[in-house]
């Protein structure tokens, strides 16, 4: 056993929130204990994605993938199989489908099904090191680039069907031509990193594992559009993204692909990070540019397009994480390789976040027009605990809830619009046959008010409105007009909203009320909860005949309002309980009916 | 000048290009109800009430920030532009306290205004309202941010005096709100009673003190008239009643500076029970009342004149 290996730790938020630098700290240590530290090296990687499983590690040239290893595991992984050449079985990946452990990292469906475009260097490069990214064919996006006119390279973006993926999927080489084409010798760009939809954070993952890819393509696009200037306008919840963008783009300054007259080109290029204050809105562009003048983060109104008049009344051009990462590829591979992903007019791969009831939560990337099941059941490994499916959110508070029968519908932005969601920035926010449709658009819908600038009427007043309403219904105070109130309020602050918060912060209900009518209806008519959430709508009893007076439920209800003599049926006191379900958790012979 | 042809509401009508859509309806005695819209302002495109349908174009467009294009098409009264314009309503009524009876905006008020012209009533919407400290405590301007609706035309005219900048919006959501830097009362915010922003307030949420009791809009007669207490030549409004002078408001925020506290509180002098119609001269440290002629020099003028033509 004498050759080289690298064990790539993640040290994403993720897994390094579930311990990971404490396993880079052990294995540095256990190495040297074993004297194997001149042919292991221990490298700490950005997100590989397969956050359920972490802390994960990849142990290279074997590709062995190990899953939610523990400090304590460091030894064992060390001599077994660094020293000894023996997988360690047991934290091997389980795949749920199929039972079987997968012994790599690409044999396992997680990773197999996925095409990996954005994410290639993701957990497999050092993200604080230039190098790792230089001998990854790292700025050969940018060479590529440099040795053709301006003009050639917005046509290399619109040739190779890009779309800005950041949720409202606009052509990328288009956008770029705009601002281009606008008069004025200082223009601008801008890396919108202000991911703030819950469920999402695909951006973080581009950010935290492969800054330099994000730097690569903003220099291609400033070199395009002809900017001298840019900004990384990160969110500040995101303080390891922010903290690698700054390592990375200082090692670019050093290493002469950021600053004065760029690899002899004669281009120019300062970038400059920008942290958010907290605010969903700013991820709108508008609002975005008022935040980094300093004024308060508020959408304006367009004309004036930011391609026009943008960051300080100067023509800008604002991309998404992820579109900027796509670029050096684009360059690097050409736009005919690019257009051999995706459908007819929505190309390339796409990173979603899989997150809720799904067995494999993590970031996964696929070819644009890959099925939802293939994503969620194939990749996503199924639901948890053997469930039943029932919905998937698309696009977060912007988007919809889609229910079984659109699972086999491919994604891309046209068809995801068209069934009444949206690509967005790419959530795939999963529920099983445990969730209230009517609670979930009451919770997507709190987020966009709450997050709603206030400054237009129909989005500060009407999703307020419209909360009302859902929460009455949830409550069982619903009258069947109520339908009617939240199709009319929904149409009306989707057509009057002033920005794309309020344009579509009506989805989730309008999805909801398409495909799960039927649920809001049992709130409203029954009285009842389909899926037992609406704790106003439930009602525990205890059924006599099963009941065998053991008294776990009356010594476990916090309120103590279950009685009864031992060895002989209890009861709830319906007025005192809160419906916690304690007792229906807690009984052994089914006895406690919830209705 | 390029004059465009465009169609509204079926009617040809011709509209300056670079013009809005807004300011062609109004050329053109079409009516659009706008609350945040105002002419000396840039256009913040915020009430959302001047929404408009044009051909071609997604959604409805608010008519104060689009601009004409040749051969338009705009409908401004049909059955979906109106749902959406009362829809609106309804949701600002919804979140606004209805003690109209003695609020002293009625007759003046927009809202008000568009309620009735669009049927709105408050009953569509029930659920919480603001419930909002009233900020009582300066002498001049009475805020009760619960009758705001947030159309931000204080903040944009009071931003529109050099290193004023009092008011800002503030919170999110539900909870926004018009407010001073770290949201004090007024008297603790860096603010001088111009009283631009009341000038300004479609709604009864910024009112003029002092003119608070005394009358209602549609009994006040209203005089424009330049100040004269300085040289600086603001433009106010007397608002008088039965032929008394009840105040002095700010006329409009586009006339330069605003209106001091000297010029509008300095009407009141005019009912001083010991003001005087004579002049004084200060003689040897003592104010003495002297005629008009000996106060202007005016006392020996024929002697003068005479003496030079000699």
């Amino acid at each position: 056993m004498a050759e080289n290996q690298r064990i790539l730790v993640c040290a994403g938020t993720g897994c390094a929130s579930s311990g990971a630098h404490k396993i880079i700290d052990v294995l540095q240590e256990e190495i040297i204990r074993q004297g194997i530290q001149d042919r292991v090296s221990v490298v700490s990687t950005g997100c590989h994605g397969f956050c359920e499983q972490g802390p994960t590690l990849i142990i290279e040239p074997q590709q062995t993938l190990y899953t939610q290893v523990k400090p304590e595991d460091v030894p064992e992984i060390v001599a077994q199989d660094l020293v000894g050449g023996k997988l360690v079985e047991r934290l091997l990946y389980i795949d749920p489908l199929t039972k079987k452990p997968a012994t790599t990292f690409a044999n396992s469906n997680f990773f197999a099904k996925q095409v990996r475009v954005v994410l290639q260097n993701c957990g497999f490069i050092d993200p604080e090191k230039i190098q790792d990214y230089v001998d990854n064919a790292g700025y050969k996006g940018l060479t590529n680039a440099l040795k053709m006119s301006p003009d050639e390279v917005v046509e290399e973006v619109k040739k190779a069907g890009l779309r800005g993926r950041g949720g409202a999927g606009f052509p990328t080489g288009l956008k770029w031509s705009f601002c281009r084409n606008s008069p004025g010798n200082k223009k601008y760009i801008i890396c919108n990193a202000d991911e703030g939809d819950p469920g999402a954070f695909m951006d973080r993952g581009v950010l935290e594992g492969d800054p330099h890819s994000v730097i690569e393509g903003m220099l291609i696009g400033a070199y395009a559009i002809g900017a001298d200037e840019g900004y990384v306008y990160c969110r500040a919840e995101y303080p390891l993204a922010i903290k690698h963008m700054e390592i990375a783009i200082a090692q670019a300054e050093q290493a002469g692909y950021l600053g004065e007259n760029i690899m002899n080109s004669g281009f120019n290029f300062r970038l400059k990070i920008r942290a958010g204050a907290g605010a969903f809105v700013c991820g709108e562009e508008t609002a975005l540019m008022a935040s980094i003048e300093g004024r308060r983060g508020m959408p304006n109104v367009r004309p004036p397009f930011p391609a026009q008049s943008g960051l300080w009344g100067k023509p800008t051009n604002i991309n998404n994480v992820e579109t900027w990462s796509s670029i050096p590829h684009i360059l690097k591979n050409g736009a005919e390789w690019y257009t051999q992903y995706g459908t007819e007019k929505s190309k390339g791969t796409k990173i979603f976040a899989l997150t809720g009831k799904i067995n494999n939560t993590g970031l996964v990337e696929v070819p644009m027009g890959t099925t939802l099941r293939d994503i969620l059941f194939d990749i996503g490994g199924g639901i948890q605990n053997g469930k039943a499916f029932k919905a998937v959110q698309i696009g977060g508070p912007s988007g919809g809830c889609l229910p079984d029968e659109m699972l086999d519908l491919q994604v891309d932005y046209d068809t995801l619009t068209k069934a009444g969601a949206m690509v967005g920035s790419g959530g795939l926010v999963v529920m099983d046959e445990t969730t209230c449709m009517v609670d979930i658009a009451r919770f997507f819908l709190d987020f966009s008010q709450k997050e709603s600038c206030g400054k237009c009427t129909p989005c500060r007043e009407g999703n307020k409105r419209m909360w009302d309403i859902l929460d009455r219904i949830t409550k069982g105070e619903g009258k069947l007009e109520d339908l009617d109130t939240l199709e009319n309020l929904a149409l009306v602050i989707k057509e009057t909203s002033l920005c794309g918060l309020g344009q579509n912060s009506p989805n989730p209900v309008l999805a909801t009320l398409k495909y799960f009518r039927s649920e809001f209806e049992a709130h409203i008519v029954d009285h009842k909860c389909p899926a037992h959430v609406c704790t106003a709508l439930l009602t525990y009893s205890i059924d006599a005949e099963k009941c065998k007076g053991c008294g776990l439920c009356a010594k476990n209800c916090p309120v103590g309002c279950i009685t009864g003599e031992k060895k002989a049926p209890h009861q709830i006191d319906e007025a005192a309980c809160i419906k916690c379900g304690t007792c229906l958790e807690k009984c052994k012979f089914d006895a406690v009916i919830r209705l | 000048m390029e004059w465009l042809t465009l169609t509204i509401d079926g009617r040809e009508v011709s509209a300056l290009k670079g013009s809005t859509v807004l300011e062609a309806c109004r050329v053109n005695n079409i009516p659009i109800p706008t609350l945040c819209y105002d002419k000396a302002l840039t256009p913040a495109g915020a009430c959302r009430l001047c929404i408009v349908q044009i051909e071609g174009m997604r959604n409805l467009p608010p008519s104060c920030v689009t601009q004409v294009t040749q051969g338009m098409k705009v409908e401004t009264q049909n059955e979906k532009v109106r749902n959406a314009r009362k829809t609106i309503l309804e949701l600002l009524v919804a979140n606004h306290p209805l003690d109209c009876m003695t609020c002293q905006k009625l007759g003046d008020c927009s809202l008000a205004e568009y309620a009735y012209e669009y049927g709105v009533k408050g009953q569509e919407y029930k659920g919480e309202k603001r419930q909002l400290p009233i900020d009582d405590d300066n002498p001049y301007i009475l805020r009760d941010l619960n009758k705001c609706i947030l159309c931000g035309k204080c903040i944009a005219t009071c931003e529109a005096v050099t290193e004023r900048n009092v008011i800002g919006f503030a919170y999110r959501g539900f909870q926004a709100k018009v407010s001073t830097f770290m949201d004090t009362d007024l008297k603790d915010s860096s603010c001088v009673y111009c009283n631009r922003c009341v000038a300004i307030c479609p709604v009864g949420a910024l009112m003029d003190k002092n003119m608070i009791g005394k009358g209602r809009a549609w009994e006040l007669k209203k005089e424009e008239v330049t100040c004269t207490f300085c040289d600086s030549g603001c433009e106010f409004v007397i608002n008088s009643k039965n032929g008394k002078v009840l105040g002095v408001t700010a006329k409009s925020a586009s006339n330069g500076r605003p209106l001091c506290l000297k010029g509008r509180i300095g009407s009141d002098f005019r009912y001083n029970s010991e003001r005087t119609d004579k002049p004084f001269i200060n003689r040897d440290g003592e104010f003495v009342q002297v005629t008009w002629s000996e106060f202007l020099g005016l006392g020996n003028i024929v002697e003068k004149i005479n003496s030079l033509t000699k």
